[in-house]
């Protein structure tokens, strides 16, 4: 039991540190460190611009989508390359969150259903971050019931034309590309009439409005499809096999490990031990120290626990639905901390700039972000069956719409 | 980074679990629980004869020489086998502070013994109610005589030495370790009842019993919380082997029972409470290895990665096991069901070393103590 590197691993790590110390962006350096949590802001910059240019950078270098082929724009890396890549690039890995769904999840699945011909025009774009890519999955009437999705798609000719629906699209306005999975057969059951596409996001018919979330940002948008032409050789996988093609896009959602979630742990640690209370600091009051225990275990908990996964990573092992506890963890925790750090300060906690208190606009940006994080990429309930039923062998829950057609579901409670 | 045990240690696993499997089932367990014997004697020396009880001995005391990671896989299973012998206050506690602050003849006498099952060793520190202060001492020693009284001393009703916690004077660094052969004159001893009878407890009486130093006079409060962290993380391996027993105690329970015309593990409310065990006891367990790292290199940072593994694995155990009860519905609350063993045990493990308050400040304590240096 060691934390240090295998010689080749090490040497790795030296060539990655070296590359970063000569090419990193200083000058959006404060910019990073002043962004621990949410959007990244830059004050002199335009967020876009600099994030395609340092992955462009990357790319000439070879360091982009490390473990992707080198044909492809990668660089044929291995699993633990690409975490030690990532430990090494810290605070200008925050210039990457604009590729993390192009990179993590339709990548890989083109990589395994698109034709050759495609791979190789449209791989290395998304690399090096000329082009960015969405993926078109959640749907109004389904979120977690993603085999619910009722996006049509009919043939026509060569092509098929798309009417329907798309929500919570991350960075759909800014998208070159993306995956849409539709239904293109309402008679058999939902999990079998489903087709995955690729498509271009200028394509004619395609209507993009941003959603203002709760937290007032715009992270997210609505996608309108009106007859929306794709051509046939742009479909992932066979006709009906859509929820099998999806199933690759979300198993690669789990590789992207090697940091844990943030939790805001290390913050409010900072926090109590200035905040004085009574004359005293928080942190010496026996019923604040309970609950920081409480979250210590659990944000050190996801640490070490990562690192069991690199080194289950390091000696070759693929990672599994294990690693579905560190959202499930993090985005409970991070709600429950914001909620304690308003606690202590006491009325004043409501304000967003708070005397003595720095942190009160961050804690209240958790505050309202984490109840997205409970959320987005598979709520707490799907993350809880996740793990009872593939890691804990569980049998799957009784389904009522599995073998009917999918329009004879009943899609109104009363 | 390899933040792993090695293949040879996941052997030691694999027969540590064998022999226990063999030789400690609840029938054992439960021999001890309805009061047949104080401590199950045959897994005792059978564990003796396998080298266990003196792994992290070294050579020249009769031990195996192993390290503490090893200790750690062994303490894992222990711990997962509910195993009623006196191995945590002879194994981890008594014999790591001989080996710790010991005097060559205190090794010599006792460490070849416990290594081969002859010696039972314990450690007094409880007097009364609250977590121990090193103020709240009240057990003295005078011309290499002690008096006082110690409850709740972990095999104490079987071993044959005790290490001692008491002051001699009134000041405050006063504390210190002692060695007293309880077999000898001034000693009176009676079990007490716990939670968790599987494991004698009993409450010590010395009067003017002969004792002698262990470590430095005065260094007895820094050399006691030493031997409590360090123990600390031996326990936590218990507690995370029990918490993952009694979690997949529960998941062959929800696969076996049906309601309702389903198996119960096929509801959503069976499914998240199995699946927040499993969280629970993974970060125990995530955090137990940091632990282990830290003992076994004698790292800087071992005081809190000590109180770290022990709130993470109190919590863990504490919550497998009651929820392990409440999967079991009305049958977890019969004698018959193997529930109870999980829940007392878990519920004396979160006390014995100090309770999870105490820990929970420590942790706290010694983070802050970390960031202002």
């Amino acid at each position: 039991m060691n934390f240090d590197d295998t010689p080749a691993e090490a040497a790795f790590r030296a060539e990655a540190r070296a590359w970063i110390s000569a090419n990193a962006p200083r000058q959006y350096e404060d910019d990073l460190r002043a962004s621990p949590f949410g959007r990244v802001v830059l004050k002199n910059a335009d967020i876009i611009a600099a994030s395609k240019d340092w992955q462009r950078k990357k790319a000439d270098a070879g360091w982009a989508c490390l473990h992707w082929p080198k044909e492809y724009g990668g660089r044929g890396a291995t699993p633990i390359e690409r975490v030690i890549w990532s430990q090494e690039e810290g605070l200008y890995g925050k210039l990457s969150s604009l590729f993390i769904i192009g990179h993590g999840m339709c990548g890989p699945t083109m990589m395994a259903y698109a034709s050759e011909a495609h791979k190789k025009t449209r791989l290395p774009p998304l690399a090096s971050g000329q082009e960015i890519w969405c993926q078109l999955f959640s749907e109004p009437a389904s979120g977690s019931d993603l085999a619910g999705l009722r996006t049509r798609a009919e043939k026509s000719g060569d092509d098929w034309i798309v009417n329907g629906q798309k929500v919570w699209t991350s960075g759909a306005h800014h998208s070159d590309w993306a995956i849409l999975i539709t239904r293109t057969d309402p008679d058999v059951p939902k999990h079998k009439g489903l087709t995955m596409f690729f498509l271009n996001m200028k394509s004619p018919g395609i209507d993009i409005r941003p959603i203002k979330q709760s937290n007032g940002q715009a992270e997210f948008n609505e996608v309108y499809f009106n007859d929306v032409r794709i051509p046939d050789h742009q479909r992932l996988g066979k006709v009906g096999d859509g929820w099998n093609v999806s199933l690759t896009t979300l198993m690669n959602e789990r590789l992207s490990i090697g940091a844990s979630m943030p939790t805001g742990f290390p913050e409010l640690f900072d926090l109590f031990a200035r905040l004085t209370i009574d004359g005293r600091p928080a942190i010496e009051r026996s019923d604040v120290r309970a609950k920081l225990a409480n979250w210590a275990i659990r944000a050190n908990g996801l640490k070490y626990t990562s690192y069991r996964s690199i080194s289950a990573l390091s000696r070759g092992e693929m990672p599994g639905p294990e690693n579905s506890i560190g959202k499930l963890v993090a985005g409970a925790t991070m709600q429950d901390i914001a909620t304690f750090a308003a606690d202590m300060q006491g009325p004043t906690g409501a304000m967003k700039k708070s005397e003595g208190v720095d942190e009160a606009g961050l804690f209240q940006a958790m505050l309202m972000r984490s109840i997205a994080t409970r959320i987005e990429g598979g709520t707490d309930e799907i993350l809880r069956n996740i793990i009872a039923e593939r890691v804990l062998a569980l049998p799957a829950d009784v389904r009522v719409d599995k073998d009917v057609p999918f329009n004879r579901i009943p899609t109104r409670g009363r | 980074m390899n933040f792993d045990f090695s293949d040879e240690q996941k052997q030691l696993r694999d027969e540590a679990r064998r022999f226990l499997d063999e030789n400690c089932t609840t029938k054992e367990v439960r021999a001890i629980l309805e009061g047949k014997d104080v401590y199950d004697r045959k897994l005792w020396k059978g564990l003796a004869d396998l080298g266990l009880l003196g792994i992290a001995i070294p050579e020249e005391f009769g031990g195996a020489g192993a390290g503490r990671l090893e200790l750690c896989i062994v303490a894992e299973e222990i711990g997962r086998a509910l195993a009623p012998v006196p191995y945590s206050s002879t194994v981890y506690l008594a014999s790591e502070i001989l080996l710790r602050a010991g005097t060559d003849a205190q090794k010599k006498e006792w460490l070849p013994k416990i290594a081969k099952g002859e010696a039972i060793g314990a450690l007094a520190f409880v007097e009364g109610p609250g977590n121990p202060t090193p103020g709240g001492m009240k057990a003295s020693v005078s011309g290499g005589k002690l008096s006082g009284r110690k409850t709740l001393v972990a095999d104490g009703g079987v071993a044959d030495f005790a290490i001692v916690a008491a002051r001699a004077g009134s000041g405050e660094n006063t504390l210190s370790l002692y060695l007293v052969d309880l077999k000898g004159a001034g000693v009176t001893r009676a079990n007490v009842e716990t939670v968790d009878p599987t494991r004698n407890h009993a409450e010590i009486t010395f009067a003017n019993a002969p004792a002698a130093l262990v470590g430095n006079e005065g260094e007895g409060w820094t050399l006691l919380t030493q031997a409590l962290d360090r123990a600390a993380v031996l326990v936590a391996f218990e507690q995370i082997g029990g918490a993952d027993r009694a979690l997949y105690m529960a998941r062959d329970y929800a696969l076996d029972r049906m309601a309702f015309g389903r198996q119960i593990g096929s509801f959503q409310a069976i499914k998240h409470i199995l699946a927040d065990m499993y969280v629970s006891a993974t970060l125990a367990r995530s955090n137990a290895y940091y632990g282990a790292w830290a003992l076994s290199t004698d790292a800087g940072e071992l005081a809190e990665a000590a109180a770290n593994a022990r709130v993470s694995a109190t919590q863990a155990f504490q919550l497998c096991a009651k929820q392990n009860n409440q999967v079991h519905g009305g049958m977890g609350f019969t004698w018959e069901a193997d529930c109870h063993l999980f829940y007392r045990r878990s519920n004396l493990l979160a006390l014995t070393l100090g309770s999870l308050s105490w820990w929970e400040d420590a942790l706290i304590e010694r983070m802050r103590k970390r960031n202002a240096a």
